[in-house]
């Protein structure tokens, strides 16, 4: 493979693996705050199709793009009223937003099936962007990818080294404590589900605006899972997520170049690969690592305040 | 604004009787407002999606072959979500249960592999094989989280996605009827390898009993056995179970078991009650319509077989939709989206009492 093709692939690997490291960064955070959403997947495909429906009526990609973003917000305020306000089972509450989000999104993206627009440009330094093998890769990408590293890094910062960020993890691991200390927990929990629901929206946005650039139901195929998984495999650590999103984006590019070079397997066990890949990882993780030592201590405990 | 809760002091049947028929009230209410928003007329949507297919008798048996997979599906799954376990795989047992079980029927087809013995053997070998098929693929999230503590969530929908990749796979290569002009389906299953019909020329095949003999074993297994108390006891109290000696690894693995048993049996009944051959696509999402049914149906078996009938009314009253008001399939997975909020909000209602306090917090 001469390094031209390579660099051309490693830049689709790029691009495949971006909607996973916004997403699942959003998760993370949520996570971190104890509240596991389990309806990313729902919030993304709003996103993806209410990105889509803005973008085209307006033009605007950014437009698109915040439209994306305020459809997570708002299905993520819908999941915190459910399990934050009202302390109903994540669970339950994370799958019904799941099925409600892909109905809705198909009722309300009906109008945009097959309509196609530019997709979101691509940086192009002169000079910079020209480099041999490492220009395009490094400065050749769409506003999102930069967003998105740039996302990752403040995240891994305010975790680790702001007052507010340890005050969130105190939270998500000892909600009873931390509200003896005075925390606002249902507050910061709420915040941090809109965080996730945000970045979800942001992510569908980039899959209708940026990766395909035009609107089709149920165009995140799972993507919302694979992230919820990625979370876990990323030992709730943010820049591991992004380790995690390009090692799960090259298994998508591989796949397809499989599929396109018709090594005669067949074409839905290279589909399934992502899939059984996310299993195989899961269960490598928990040889690796002390049993669900890294998670959250609260994840997925509703927090009643008491009386 | 804060919202506070305040448990109630003691649960009345009424409050419980009457907290899912609140929620799909209200659930209707929200799906009137959607409809009419879409530009369409609510009241005329009602009718075509609760009353008219209440009227017909071919649409009555259409309901019940429909609530059949749903409430074999959510039984199962009650087994599971009682022990706070989370199987969301459910999909994925009843195709693969569809699978195993067609591809006898495939093998046996036109007197093959039958020999002096018949076919009468054939109907019993697919329907275990089915559940076979279920329980097998549902013990691999279940073992993964018993051994590694993997959580079986994730993997449990993961593999969704691959069982119906694998279908399409077998639907489209080696099952496919060479003498099908290349359509991607399987030989259409001898009579041997069907489910009797309960009635000449009627839609109402002999799953519909299945599922009506499941919700009366597991309403006996819940309210008389031990097996039934531990399933209980480990949800709601795992520490005490583990202080009371039973195994919740032994449990779990049991549980989901059983779910997948009873989705892969939906599948096999699906498959040769009312399809009759393989296809790439043989479930509208019963899998996940079922942990719908699960919830409306509040776990209990009669809440359970009431809830099946509700759902699959969504089902054949959107196809009817689909034509009457040129209103997207999509409208009936939004419904039921909206649907499981409500419930889950009127379960709420019955376990506390809801204060909404204006202004900032105290």
């Amino acid at each position: 493979m001469s390094p031209a093709i390579l660099e051309l692939v490693l830049v689709t690997v790029v691009a495949s693996s971006i909607p996973l490291v916004i997403a699942a960064l959003g998760e993370l955070v949520t996570e971190r705050a104890g509240v596991l959403n389990l309806g990313v997947e729902g919030m993304m495909i709003m996103g993806a199709a209410l990105g889509f429906a803005a973008a085209y009526t307006t033009g605007s990609t950014i437009v698109g793009a915040l439209a994306g973003v305020a459809a997570g917000i708002a299905m993520a305020a819908l999941f915190g009223l459910l399990t934050v306000a009202l302390a109903i089972n994540q669970v339950a509450a994370g799958l019904a937003l799941t099925i409600f989000g892909v109905g809705l999104s198909g009722l309300l993206g009906a109008g945009f099936v097959g309509l196609k627009r530019d997709g979101a440009p691509q940086l192009n330094i002169p000079g910079l962007s020209d480099l041999p093998f490492a220009g395009k890769l490094i400065f050749g990408h769409d506003a999102f990818v930069y967003l998105a590293f740039a996302l990752v890094a403040s995240v891994a910062y305010w975790l680790t080294r702001t007052r507010s960020g340890l005050a969130m993890r105190a939270i998500g691991d000892n909600h009873e404590s931390a509200h003896a200390l005075g925390l606002p927990v249902r507050r910061t929990r709420f915040l941090a589900v809109l965080f996730g629901g945000a970045c979800a929206g942001l992510a569908g946005a980039y899959l209708s605006l940026a990766y395909t650039p035009f609107w089709a139901p149920g165009m995140t195929a799972g993507r919302g899972w694979i992230a919820l998984a990625l979370v876990v495999f990323a030992s709730w650590r943010p820049w591991r997520v992004v380790l995690g999103a390009l090692l799960f984006g090259g298994a998508t590019v591989l796949q397809l170049h499989a599929q396109a070079a018709s090594l005669g397997l067949p074409g839905q066990l290279l589909s399934a690969a992502p899939y059984l890949a996310t299993i195989v990882s899961l269960m490598a993780l928990s040889i690796g690592v002390r049993r669900n030592g890294a998670a959250p201590a609260a994840l997925g405990q509703a927090f009643i305040p008491p009386r | 604004m804060r919202i506070d809760l305040e448990p109630r002091p003691a649960r009345s049947l009424a409050v419980d009787v009457a907290a899912p028929i609140l929620a799909l009230a209200a659930a209707i209410l929200i799906g009137g407002v959607v409809v009419w928003l879409l530009g369409k007329s609510p009241t005329r949507a009602f009718s075509v999606y609760f009353v008219e297919p209440l009227l017909e008798g071919w649409s009555l048996q259409e309901l019940a072959v429909k609530a059949c997979p749903l409430a074999l599906i959510a039984i199962g799954l009650s087994y599971c979500f009682r022990a706070n376990l989370w199987n969301i795989g459910a999909e994925g047992q009843f195709v693969m249960g569809g699978l195993l079980g067609g591809w006898l029927a495939v093998a046996t087809h036109n007197g093959a592999m039958q020999g002096a013995l018949g076919g009468w053997w054939i109907m019993p070998a697919m329907l275990a094989l089915g559940v076979i098929g279920g329980a097998l693929y549902a013990l691999v999230p279940a073992l993964l989280r018993v051994w590694l503590g993997v959580s079986e969530i994730l993997t449990s929908l993961m593999l969704v996605y691959v069982a119906e990749l694998a279908l399409d796979y077998v639907a489209r290569g080696p099952l496919r009827d060479p003498k099908g002009f290349n359509f991607p389906q399987s030989v259409t299953f001898d009579d041997v390898a069907r489910l009797p019909f309960l009635a000449e020329g009627e839609r109402l095949h002999l799953g519909v009993l299945f599922a009506l003999v499941a919700l009366a074993v597991s309403a006996f297994v819940f309210a008389r056995t031990l097996f039934g108390f531990e399933v209980r006891l480990v949800g709601e109290a795992p520490r005490a179970a583990r202080f009371a000696g039973f195994s919740d690894k032994r449990l779990t693995l049991a549980v989901f078991a059983i779910s997948g048993a009873l989705a892969g049996l939906a599948g096999i009944a699906e498959v040769a009650g009312q399809i009759g051959q393989l296809q790439p696509k043989i479930s509208p999402g019963y899998g996940f319509t079922a942990i719908i049914v699960a919830f409306l149906g509040r776990l209990s078996p009669f809440g359970i077989l009431v809830a099946s009938l509700v759902l699959a009314l969504t089902y054949i009253g959107g196809e009817a939709a689909q034509v009457a008001l040129k209103l997207p399939n999509d409208m009936t997975r939004a419904f039921q989206g909206v649907l499981l909020m409500c419930v889950l909000m009127a379960d709420v209602a019955t376990r506390y009492r809801v204060r909404i306090r204006l202004g900032a917090a105290p």
